[in-house]
């Protein structure tokens, strides 16, 4: 099994040390860049940092043009970053060339949002969960990859039976744990699942989920898990981090997270959840506008052109993210306010 | 045949009809609607036995997972599905038009159905950017129906359209008239689409998942302007979509399909505190919410299976395969006649006194 295999002689720092450390990362990506005009930055992700513990379930919150899912691709070194550090289980990968990061790729996998377009259509099952054994383990005897396959479905409740078909022959639901089982099929230590079930219908949302916990505990996984859904993510995770424009404005354990947000933009986020009792339509936080553009990001934090608690200080400098409680981070400089929490009857 | 035919078509309803005829307050009245679609195989039934009534300045919610038909019902509605051999309609359809007259919407023919569409009943789809005309300036394609269905002058219709982009809070108005679909975001654009639906003041107005493209902070945007304008027109909505935390935002009536029928049907708050019907119970547990956040990584209580193949669906009721409650030769026998529960709350469950009542 790959994970058990010494790769770095720090690998076995032990337990103690995090799976993956971020630092200072920072992901621009250039457009209309032409000889005539000098090129222009998205800022994607800009000064991220944070660290997820073995075994731990981190969710990564925030709307569309956040920069949630850019971050996500450039832990799994899928993009190469502008600046900053990326150490996964105690190797610095920020550099790393494709061919040294190929030995690593099996310990680190990816499940995509749309499993319509993540899965080959000319591919068989059997082919797609077996395509990891066929680049990464070239002389593996096709029976014994067949084995692992059949494994890999039957973990994802499928079986071996549907090795042969086609991804068309499956509901959105199934074709979610096929992309599961590709992504699982080589052991990986850490996942990155990049909005698993925002295209799939409720009653199968609440099942994908629960496969996911589930797996997680019998491969002692790591998961990064990027969603828009706060209420989603409140069960799945273990800690959540809330990325506004390109950065982390808030991080914090998902019960002190939800009993007590530090940061006006996550009270709006979680105002925007809707419940589904109709006697109970409380006053809602609406914010006005979209999220700015990440071309020309707002001055000073970036949340002020649409925060209802912004002072004129709010645009000078970009707020650091401070300790406010315990493992709790927050970037905002207004301590003085008292954020509304009435979404919960608890 | 086609005396029935002609019968249907004539203005008035035909026999003692329903409610719509007395109550004024009708815009809508939907009886018995069913629609299948020709395939190869053969006829595959997508909607069946659809009923419901929508009134003036009421928020009429159809909640189902995909595949379950409730696209297809606004589209039947609508007179969107393909023409009469690929698609067969039955029921009907009654509608009140702005003169007060009675029309069955299944029957009409074409050209009486275009005066309609757009104009007494219009329609907001989900994906803004695909139902925009994204080489069509805006400003245009609000006035288009306003230029079509009112006959006026292009600039007359083009300030109509300023007014209407203001109306759904577009800030400049006049110069987003000349803006391309896309110069504008995912709201934006959205309450274009919404400016569109509004531009001849319908009396029904068929969201279908208006939101579920949208940011989640957007999304709470959008249901605030489409209350506020309903409150302000008085403008029916039958507001399809598949997320439970909307209907319960919006609703003031509910309809839960599951597989072509309607399985549960009534008030929001009685269908959404007191569900009578499994499917509707389990669909409500299976939402995650703010309330029921433990720690952190708790499961969430899923429905076992899939949603049916509407080619290969079970005998009898539809989600007994899927039911806790199932009883062998009865839930699979026949499939269960709607039945009245309370006053405004109608079910289709074999066995829902016995689950009340806890056996």
């Amino acid at each position: 099994m790959s994970r058990d295999k010494p790769v770095a002689a720090n690998s076995d720092a032990g337990q103690g040390r995090p799976i993956l450390e971020v630092d200072g990362l920072r992901q621009w990506f250039a457009v209309g860049n032409s000889w005539l005009n000098r090129a222009r930055h998205v800022r994607a992700v800009e000064d991220v940092s944070f660290t997820i513990a073995r075994g731990e379930v981190l969710g990564l919150v925030g709307e569309s043009g956040s920069g949630k899912s850019t971050l996500g691709r450039a832990v799994l070194r899928l993009s190469t970053p502008t600046a900053g550090r990326i150490v996964f289980d105690g190797i610095d990968v920020t550099h790393l060339s494709r061919r040294r990061l190929r030995p690593l790729r099996p310990r680190m996998q990816m499940i995509f949002q749309d499993p319509f377009a993540s899965l080959n259509p000319r591919m068989t099952v059997g082919q797609i969960v077996g395509a990891p054994f066929v680049i990464h383990r070239r002389g593996m005897l096709p029976s014994e990859r067949g084995d692992k396959v059949a494994a890999a479905l039957t973990a994802v409740g499928l079986s071996d039976r549907h090795a042969a078909r086609y991804p068309h022959e499956f509901s959105g639901g199934q074709r979610q744990r096929i992309g599961i089982a590709r992504a699982i099929a080589m052991e990986p230590s850490f996942l990155v699942a990049d909005e698993p079930v925002s295209a799939l219908d409720v009653s199968v949302q609440a099942q994908i989920v629960n496969l996911l916990l589930d797996i997680k505990r019998k491969l002692e996984l790591t998961i990064l898990f990027i969603s828009h859904d706060l209420a989603v993510v409140g069960h799945a995770c273990n800690r959540v981090a809330v990325m506004y424009l390109g950065r982390i404005v808030e991080i914090a354990e998902t019960r002190a997270l939800f009993q007590r947000p530090r940061h006006p933009y996550t009270e709006a986020l979680f105002s925007a959840v809707l419940g589904t009792d109709p006697t109970v339509r409380r006053q809602r936080i609406i914010l006005k506008g979209d999220i700015p553009s990440p071309l020309s990001p707002p001055s000073g934090c970036a949340f002020r052109t649409r925060c209802p608690y912004a002072l004129s200080a709010c645009a000078e400098a970009v707020p650091p993210l401070r300790t406010v409680a315990p493992g709790h981070l927050s970037a905002c400089i207004r301590d003085d306010i008292a954020l509304r929490v009435d979404w919960c009857s608890r | 045949m086609s005396q029935a035919r002609l019968e249907q078509t004539a203005l008035r309803p035909r026999g003692p009809d329903p409610a719509i005829a007395h109550d004024e307050d009708i815009v809508l009245c939907v009886k018995s609607l069913g629609v299948s679609f020709r395939i190869e195989a053969g006829l595959l039934p997508a909607v069946h036995d659809v009923s419901f009534t929508l009134r003036r300045g009421e928020t009429l919610a159809l909640v189902g997972e995909s595949g379950s038909g409730k696209s297809v019902t606004s589209l039947a509605i609508m007179r969107l599905t393909p023409p009469a051999p690929r698609a067969e309609l039955s029921g009907s359809a009654l509608f009140r038009g702005r003169e007060g007259t009675l029309r069955d919407l299944v029957m009409l023919p074409e050209a009486a159905m275009e005066g309609i569409r757009g104009n007494e009943i219009s329609m907001i789809f989900q994906e803004p950017m695909t139902s925009l005309n994204p080489v069509l300036p805006v400003g245009l394609q609000i006035a288009e129906a306003i230029i079509y269905h009112r006959g006026q002058s292009r600039r007359q219709a083009l300030a109509e359209a300023e007014r209407l982009l203001e109306l759904v809070g577009i800030s400049e108005p006049r110069r987003r008239l000349f803006a391309y679909p896309h110069h504008l975001s995912g709201g934006m654009r959205q309450r274009v689409m919404i400016a569109m639906a509004l531009a001849c003041d319908p009396s029904v107005l068929i969201a279908d998942e208006p939101t579920t493209a949208l940011d989640v902070t957007v999304q709470a945007q959008i249901l605030e302007l489409l209350k506020e304008l309903q409150a302000r027109t008085g403008t029916a909505i039958l507001f399809i979509t598949h997320n439970l935390g909307v209907v319960a935002e919006v609703a003031d009536r509910v309809m839960v399909m599951y597989a072509g029928r309607i399985v549960e049907q009534g008030g929001a708050v009685p269908v959404l505190k007191r569900p009578l019907m499994p499917y509707t119970q389990r669909l409500l547990r299976s939402v995650p919410s703010l309330e029921r956040i433990g720690a952190g990584a708790s499961s969430l209580e899923a429905i076992p299976g899939n949603v049916p193949d509407p080619l290969h669906l079970p005998p009898g009721c539809a989600f007994h395969p899927r039911c806790a409650h199932f009883e062998k030769l009865l839930c699979d026998a026949t499939i269960p006649e709607m039945e009245e529960a309370a006053s405004d709350h109608l079910l289709r469950c074999h066995r829902w006194r016995a689950i009340e009542a806890g056996i």
